[in-house]
């Protein structure tokens, strides 16, 4: 049997606040987003750290939402099963929030990202804001409407690195984890 | 032609187009899964504004959050009007509302400003 107090435990001492593991729906980033914002005033943060939590939780979410999709069309596409839950929780230490995600991509994906990741991590507040405007006044736009601004974007919010990790699960599938820290 | 009318939803901005005094206000919240569905009404009912536009138009952006996804359809919005302007039609000009500790919220307007070549008022409001 899980070891439920295991579980507790752990996210005790990490002082989470909210976590979630399943499917991501439109319906359930609603929800959160409800859920957040009212412990957020209920906690009397500050409008201007309430904001940036908030923006970094909708891009971290809705990317969670279009990807975990994507892996799930080409699972149906190859009649395979598909691992289309993700996890992500909220964690609050001091005054600083933790927001950690963490789903399945396509491993053929992994190069890509990883390489936008780094390009954006070696870039300072102002390189920020250029590529954000370069990638904003250029014409390619995803299906889903991404873009690819979400991670520039929680890059610039939280102004800190995004601290990322890429586990080989299987061939086609690997487990992406993202740890963003917003103080 | 009709006034514009959206209904806001916790999700997406109540958007009204008033023809008759040529004002587009946007006003809300803009995070939603998928933005180009959402703004669809707006940029056609825009490209029906271009071949009768008023001599001035008046555009009042008032979010109080704003998702990627719908940034770059607000541009797009923006860039219409842009070419509005440009066939000398129309003189358009684009306020930008921000509250007054969001900084993040201000600098999001400069960086439409840098890209779109219309009049940008940036318009600070008390929280």
């Amino acid at each position: 049997m899980l070891d439920i107090y295991d579980f507790y435990d752990k996210m005790e001492r990490n002082k989470i606040v909210l976590s979630f593991k399943g499917d991501i729906t439109s319906e359930l980033i609603t929800s959160i987003l409800q859920i957040m914002e009212s412990k957020l005033d209920n906690l009397q943060e500050e409008p201007k750290i309430k904001k940036k939590v908030y923006n970094v939780l909708v891009e971290c979410l809705q990317n969670l939402y279009h990807h975990t999709d994507e892996v799930a069309q080409t699972a149906i596409a190859m009649d395979n099963i598909a691992p289309r839950s993700a996890i992500f929780m909220i964690g609050k230490t001091g005054p600083e929030y933790t927001i950690l995600t963490g789903n399945y991509i396509l491993t053929e994906n992994v190069g890509k990202l990883k390489d936008k990741l780094d390009k954006i991590n070696l870039m300072d507040k102002e390189q920020l804001k250029e590529y954000y405007k370069e990638t904003l006044s250029n014409d390619e736009f995803s299906e889903k409407g991404g873009g690819g601004l979400g991670m520039i974007d929680i890059a610039r919010k939280s102004g800190q690195k995004l601290n990322y990790n890429f586990l080989a699960v299987e061939n086609i599938y690997s487990f992406f984890s993202l740890n963003i820290k917003i103080s | 032609m009709e006034t514009l009318q959206i209904e806001g939803t916790p999700k997406t901005p109540s958007i009204k187009f008033d023809y008759h005094n040529a004002l587009l206000e946007i006003k809300g919240r803009s995070i939603p899964e998928n933005s180009i569905e959402f703004y669809k009404p707006l940029v056609d009912w825009l490209d029906k504004y271009s071949s009768a536009p008023k001599t001035n138009t008046n555009v009042n952006i008032q979010l109080e959050y704003f998702n990627t996804s719908s940034s770059k359809c607000i541009l797009d919005v923006f860039k219409k009007l842009e070419s509005i302007q440009k066939g000398g039609a129309s003189h358009v000009v684009i306020n930008w509302y921000y509250e007054a500790d969001d900084e993040d919220m201000l600098e999001a307007g400069e960086d439409y400003q840098a890209i779109i070549n219309v009049p940008f008022k940036m318009v600070q409001v008390e929280e």
